[in-house]
């Protein structure tokens, strides 16, 4: 039978069974996310091929560790089976895994609009965070996800920050053609 | 659980004692009076909640006994504005009797998960009960204010004044894209959930109740029953709040639900109920009067009856047709007819097992004993017949 990734709606080609204070979890993730996590596959074969060759398997072929967050030690699938973040750290250490969950929670909204603390007020970096979602957008433009890339420039522009032009433009362009194109996730 | 054990609970003390003083809060007041809180004939009462977390610390199902005892001292320390300013009570929620955790409860002022958590926990509660801030829920801070009718703007005005002054002396987990961060991720960015407690008895005597579900749900709000979270709606009361917390500031949600959503499911009603009384004001009266004279002659009454009549009544009273009842009257009944507040009502102490047993029940269906009905329909028969 084929699996989501934990974090996306592809299929997963690594599944991985994590036993951590004889907790048992399951960790499974399409090719993507698995290189992300640093799990090594074999990169020059195609997906297909991976995913035969790891079905073959009757253990798991994962070579580290799934990521644990530095401060509180939880893992993703620990986050997800608890369906709570261990602490304020997590979301940045799992800014991408929790940023996707998040969006679905959240009705696809993607980044805070509102009242901050005083202190937060000249923490926060929008050029980093326009680095970030710029190059969430790439990848969603890329993959052909249009109404996530829509999400995204809505989100670019609402931080008010000056915005590539060619990327607006191709966000744009995204936008006109989105509602067609995007499938829902199986 | 292993932290509850190596964690015995300090004897009971009457400051641990939670002394009920006023409802005024939660109902409308009485004409006599003077105010009308607004829109009181379909809305019971408008609650605000925040939530915040601290930084430096994990969050509460990962904290340490330690931590989460330093949490509640930090809280504690911190100077906290608005209406905790007249004068602030802290009940030591695991320290304090369970029939008075499940009083708080019934009064709106502390969570379900609140009364059970196994974690030391603490609550604030402001003298005159509009404002209670629960350390060490679901996250380090749940603030809440509750007030009569539809008041959500004053509400949330008040509320983000607590909260700036609460920052002065206690740092707010903040991430620049994902807001206030909060244990789960539904409720990160503002942290914030708007409800309003709906009284819809007219939608559902004319079957029309589905239609208002739909609403709510195309405007993806969340529709709960009397006690909010994982209850059903019991004797026509709804309680609509918001699904999702990223994206949208405070101000426009709250904008939102005063002058779109709620006045929308007000008008529905207020249709409904014009309905019935132009179509056949005999079986309206009928209900409505019929269910004031078993409130006023019962001998025994179960909590599900009771609410069941007094939403009758209190359409009654909010149409003009009955006229020596008030609507604070049913509204502080509401409350009062309760188990916890029955027990306390009837001077019960009760014994630990059955306190216990008591406050785990989740459903509010409890009382289905003799004694506890027939003390219900006393304290009932008591204020109707006043
Ligand atoms: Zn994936
Ligand atoms: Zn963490």
């Amino acid at each position: 039978m084929q699996r989501e990734c934990d974090c996306c709606p592809e299929i997963a080609v690594v599944h991985e069974t994590l036993v951590r204070d004889g907790v048992k979890s399951e960790v499974h993730l399409c090719v993507a996310h698995a290189q992300e996590r640093g799990y090594i596959l074999p990169s020059s074969e195609g997906p297909t091929l991976i995913v035969s060759k790891l079905l073959e398997q009757t253990k798991p072929v994962a070579v580290r560790a799934a990521r644990a967050c530095p401060v509180c030690a939880m893992t993703m699938a620990a986050i997800r089976a608890a369906g709570l973040a261990g602490c304020p750290q997590c979301y940045s250490f799992f800014e991408g895994d929790l940023g996707l969950i998040i969006e679905r929670a959240q009705g696809g909204a993607t980044v805070h609009v509102g009242r901050h603390p005083e202190h937060a007020g000249e923490l926060v970096d929008r050029a980093a965070m326009r680095n970030k979602l710029a190059k969430e957008l790439r990848e969603a433009v890329s993959r052909e996800e249009y109404e996530r890339a829509a999400r995204l420039r809505d989100a670019l522009l609402q931080l008010g920050v000056p915005v590539d032009k060619n990327e607006v433009d191709i966000a744009f362009k995204i936008g006109s053609q989105g509602d067609e194109k995007d499938g829902a996730p199986s | 659980m292993s932290a509850s054990g190596s964690n015995p609970q300090p004897p009971r003390s009457d400051a641990d004692r939670v002394v009920p003083t006023s409802l005024d809060a939660l109902i409308e007041r009485d004409n006599a009076q003077g105010l009308i809180a607004p829109d009181s004939d379909c809305v019971v009462s408008s609650r605000v909640r925040l939530a915040r977390n601290l930084i430096g610390y994990p969050f509460v199902h990962r904290a340490t006994p330690d931590q989460l005892n330093d949490l509640v001292h930090r809280v504690q320390s911190a100077r906290m504005s608005g209406p905790f300013q007249a004068g602030v009570r802290w009940v030591n929620v695991q320290a304090t009797a369970a029939i008075d955790r499940l009083l708080l409860f019934e009064r709106n002022l502390i969570s379900r998960p609140f009364v059970e958590s196994p974690h030391p926990r603490c609550v604030a509660i402001s003298s005159d009960e509009t404002t209670s801030v629960m350390v060490n829920e679901e996250d380090h801070l749940r603030l809440q204010m509750l007030a009569p009718g539809l008041q959500l703007q004053p509400l949330a005005s008040r509320m983000f004044a607590l909260d700036a002054s609460l920052e002065r002396s206690l740092e707010f987990s903040f991430h620049p894209r994902f807001g206030y961060l909060t244990a789960c991720p539904t409720n990160v960015g503002t942290g914030i959930r708007v409800s309003a407690m709906l009284h819809l008895p007219a939608l559902i005597m004319l079957d029309e109740i589905d239609r208002m579900k739909r609403a709510a749900k195309d405007m993806h709000l969340a529709v709960r029953g009397f006690h909010g979270e994982g209850t059903e709606a019991i004797g026509d009361f709804f309680q609509v709040s918001n699904q999702t917390t990223l994206g949208r500031s405070e101000i426009d949600l709250v904008e939102e639900f005063t002058l779109s959503i709620v006045p929308q499911f007000v008008a529905y009603e207020r249709t409904a109920r014009q309905t019935l009384v132009e179509r056949d004001p005999a079986s309206l009266d009928d209900r409505v009067f019929r269910a004031l004279g078993i409130l006023r002659s019962c001998r025994l009454l179960a909590l599900e009856e009771s609410l069941k009549f007094l939403s009758r009544i209190r359409l009654g009273v909010a149409l003009g047709r009955v006229s020596d009842v008030t609507l604070a009257q049913v509204d502080r009944l509401l409350v009062e007819v309760q188990p916890a507040h029955l027990a306390r009502s009837m001077g019960h102490e009760l014994n630990t097992a059955q306190d216990e047993e008591l406050a785990k029940d989740a459903s509010p269906h409890t009382g289905k004993n003799r004694d506890d009905r027939a003390a219900r329909a006393t304290m009932v028969r008591a204020s109707l017949n006043a």
